[in-house]
């Protein structure tokens, strides 16, 4: 089975938000949080800097939301190319 | 009432609710057994995901690893919640479209292989079983410090609840068991932190307490409050680290891909109806799990301010009740260096090796001459004074805090949720690796469902039992086991899944080669770099390859499985016509409803 032009159109989409969404992911985790934690250091969020809060407060905060970010994208996606169930 | 009866009345009372839901959600048929029947609602499902996957480290440890190590205690913190952001955009939806029964189902069928499917089952028994034996042992330490037995007594009644209810309600039973212990834990572990939030801060959030000035009419905030009793002492910057920043990558790395690739995590996933609510069950359960996750570090920040400013430079006599309570355990030790009857608390080991407590002939602790338990170790030349162990910090919160009896208890009952929760998903894994995967897939094909249920119920009670030995003679490498558990998975399960669903180009030898070379490889630099086999000496960090310590080589072996298994494919033959017309059909979600039906 080949697949046809619809489906390769959503799959594409998909991809691309997985790519969008995994940036923001790895930036807020190991950019934020790890390789640039000194420089966010120098300033802060209420009483914490802000690279220490990002490694243990914020990252996590973004990964929820971009978990539920994703689920809308791909429902709305799955509701044009009418793949859903 | 004292501590002592809340604890067996509110363990007492929530393992009588466990085991009342078990007999009423108790499995009829094999899917009922391995995947719930597949209609479980997804927030049902993510707060099974959640208690599933927060252990007795989460609950116990984790709070107490961060407060010694300050900053580097984000690795966990990040590296297991960030994998659900992986599981639920690279894997959850396409797995639950598969609609089988388990990981190794998957990496069988994709890679059309017999071997495939025993190397995935030798991993998932492995990972599960390293998993499993820290559980019992979990639940044995709760008992033995909250109810005064033996450990190994509290593992043999963790051992006939589990027993009970993961062999007669497989996964059914275990799915609505989890969701009753994810709301015990949470609220036993939310509790004090509020309380104490309260008593430090005056914000009953924590985790904006975390961020606030402290009420001790200092005006500082409580994370610079923290930094500067650290310097005072001599400690590191508490929101400073001292891992490289290469190994904290890989570390984070490690365990994010780790959690997305193990194998009881995954199979909760193949208990939701649609490939919809595959999805947003990964967003419920990592929801569940951030309350957790985030109100851990402001625990640990409250804790250690609160130890710090207790026993530093405090006479013993002076010191609160909790201290010389958990001294009996060997929890804490104090061992006065310089004779001024003070706690000095300095960095470094107090001592050389576990604590040994002085014993009278009858047992009795021999005291000093400040009241404190006398020592046999023998004294290292700082000047650190006072050994802690890591533990306390959530065990003992309530009481350093001087919390209520009730809420003492409560902490009990969320410990051992936490690891009975996690013991049972594991076991169920194991089981349904001997009865699915082997016996099924490989030996017996056309046994009936009833013949393959007794299996699947046969191999939990052998793993409940192989676990209960595992929880009374734990391996001396324990510690290093629950590294190699996240290495294992990250560098086998996470890249051959992901690969199988998004390279349509990917065959049987490139999957098995990266499979085999990323767990050899893993295996291989544990075994030489922490456990010291095949050497003389365990090697020093020094000589750690790119500077990555044990616990976060998963992250090479995970990337060296990718590149071998895409070399290796490119130079071989392609998939058969109907696997890739399967990987077409896992990517778009319409027809999961059929594609489970056998």
């Amino acid at each position: 089975m080949a697949p046809s032009g619809e489906h390769r159109h959503y799959w594409r989409t998909n991809l691309r938000y997985l790519a969008i969404l995994l940036t923001i992911w790895f930036a807020v985790s190991f950019g934020c949080g790890i390789l640039f934690v000194d420089q966010l250091n120098h300033y802060r969020i209420g009483g914490a800097k802000l690279g220490f809060w990002f490694a243990q407060q914020g990252s996590i905060y973004v990964f929820v939301v971009l978990i539920f970010v994703y689920v809308y994208l791909m429902n709305r996606l799955d509701a044009r190319y009418g793949v859903g169930e | 009432m004292d501590v002592k009866t809340w604890t067996y009345l509110i363990v007492g009372a929530t393992f009588l609710l466990y085991i009342v839901i078990a007999v009423w959600a108790r499995a009829g048929s094999t899917k009922e057994f391995y995947v719930a029947g597949g209609g479980v609602h997804p927030i049902a499902n993510g707060m099974a995901t959640a208690a599933d996957w927060m252990s007795a480290a989460s609950f116990i440890s984790m709070a107490g690893i961060i407060s010694f190590a300050g900053y580097d205690g984000a690795v966990y913190l990040m590296g297991w919640t960030g994998g659900y952001v992986l599981l639920a955009l690279l894997l959850a939806p396409y797995l639950r479209k598969f609609g089988k029964f388990t990981v190794p189902d998957f990496i069988g069928d994709r890679y059309y292989s017999n071997v495939a499917r025993t190397v995935a089952v030798i991993c998932a028994i492995v990972v599960s079983f390293t998993y499993v034996a820290g559980q019992m042992r979990g639940v044995g330490l709760v008992f033995s410090r909250f109810l005064e037995v033996e450990i190994n007594t509290g593992v043999y009644i963790g051992t006939v609840v589990v027993f009970f209810y993961a062999i007669m309600g497989g996964m059914k039973g275990i799915t609505y068991t989890q969701v009753a212990q994810y709301c015990v834990l949470i609220f036993a572990y939310m509790v004090p932190a509020i309380f104490i939030s309260l008593q430090m801060t005056d914000n009953i959030i924590p985790q904006l307490g975390f961020l606030a000035e402290v009420n001790d009419g200092s005006g500082m905030a409580l994370l610079d409050k923290l930094d500067l009793l650290h310097q005072e002492l001599g400690f590191a910057e508490y929101t400073d680290g001292s891992k490289s920043t290469i190994d904290v990558f890989a570390i984070t790395l490690a365990l994010m891909a780790g959690t997305a690739g193990l194998p009881h995590v995954i199979v909760r996933f193949f208990t939701v109806p649609r490939v919809k609510d595959a999805r947003i069950s990964a967003g419920w359960a990592l929801l569940f799990i951030a309350i957790l996750y985030t109100t851990a570090p402001a625990i640990a920040a409250f804790a250690r301010t609160n130890l710090i400013t207790t026993i530093s430079e405090r006479p013993y006599e002076e010191l609160p009740p909790w201290f010389a309570k958990w001294e009996e355990t060997a929890l804490v030790a104090w061992m006065d260096k310089n004779g001024d009857g003070k706690l000095q608390y300095a960095p470094g080991p107090p001592f050389v090796g576990a604590v040994e407590q002085q014993r009278a002939g009858g047992g009795a602790q021999v005291q000093g001459n400040s009241g404190e338990a006398l020592l046999l170790n023998v004294p290292t030349d700082n000047s650190n004074e006072v050994y802690i162990d890591r533990d306390i910090m959530v065990l003992a919160n309530p009481e350093i805090a001087g919390l209520p009896a009730w809420i003492i208890a409560l902490v009990a009952a969320g410990g051992l949720a936490a690891a009975l929760s996690t013991a049972a998903g594991l076991l169920l894994v194991i089981s349904t690796a001997v009865s699915r995967d082997l016996m099924r897939k490989q030996i017996k094909p056309n046994m009936s469902e009833k013949e393959e249920l007794w299996w699947a119920r046969g191999g939990a009670a052998a793993a409940v039992l192989v676990a209960a030995y595992f929880g009374v003679n734990p391996p001396g490498f324990v510690a290093a086991t629950v590294a190699l558990a996240f290495g294992l998975a990250a560098a086998s399960f996470f890249p051959a899944i992901v690969l199988g669903i998004f390279d349509k180009r990917m065959n049987r030898e490139g999957a098995v080669a990266g499979m085999v070379v990323g767990i050899l490889l893993m295996f291989g630099y544990m075994a030489v770099y922490r456990l010291g086999w095949f050497v003389d000496t365990v090697p020093p960090e020094s000589e750690w390859w790119f500077g990555i310590s044990p616990e976060g080589f998963g992250s090479v072996a995970m990337v060296v499985n990718l590149v071998v298994a895409l070399i290796v494919s490119r130079f071989t033959g392609t998939p058969p016509e109907d696997v890739q017309e399967m990987v077409e059909r896992i990517r778009i979600p319409s027809g999961a409803g059929e594609a489970s039906v056998h």
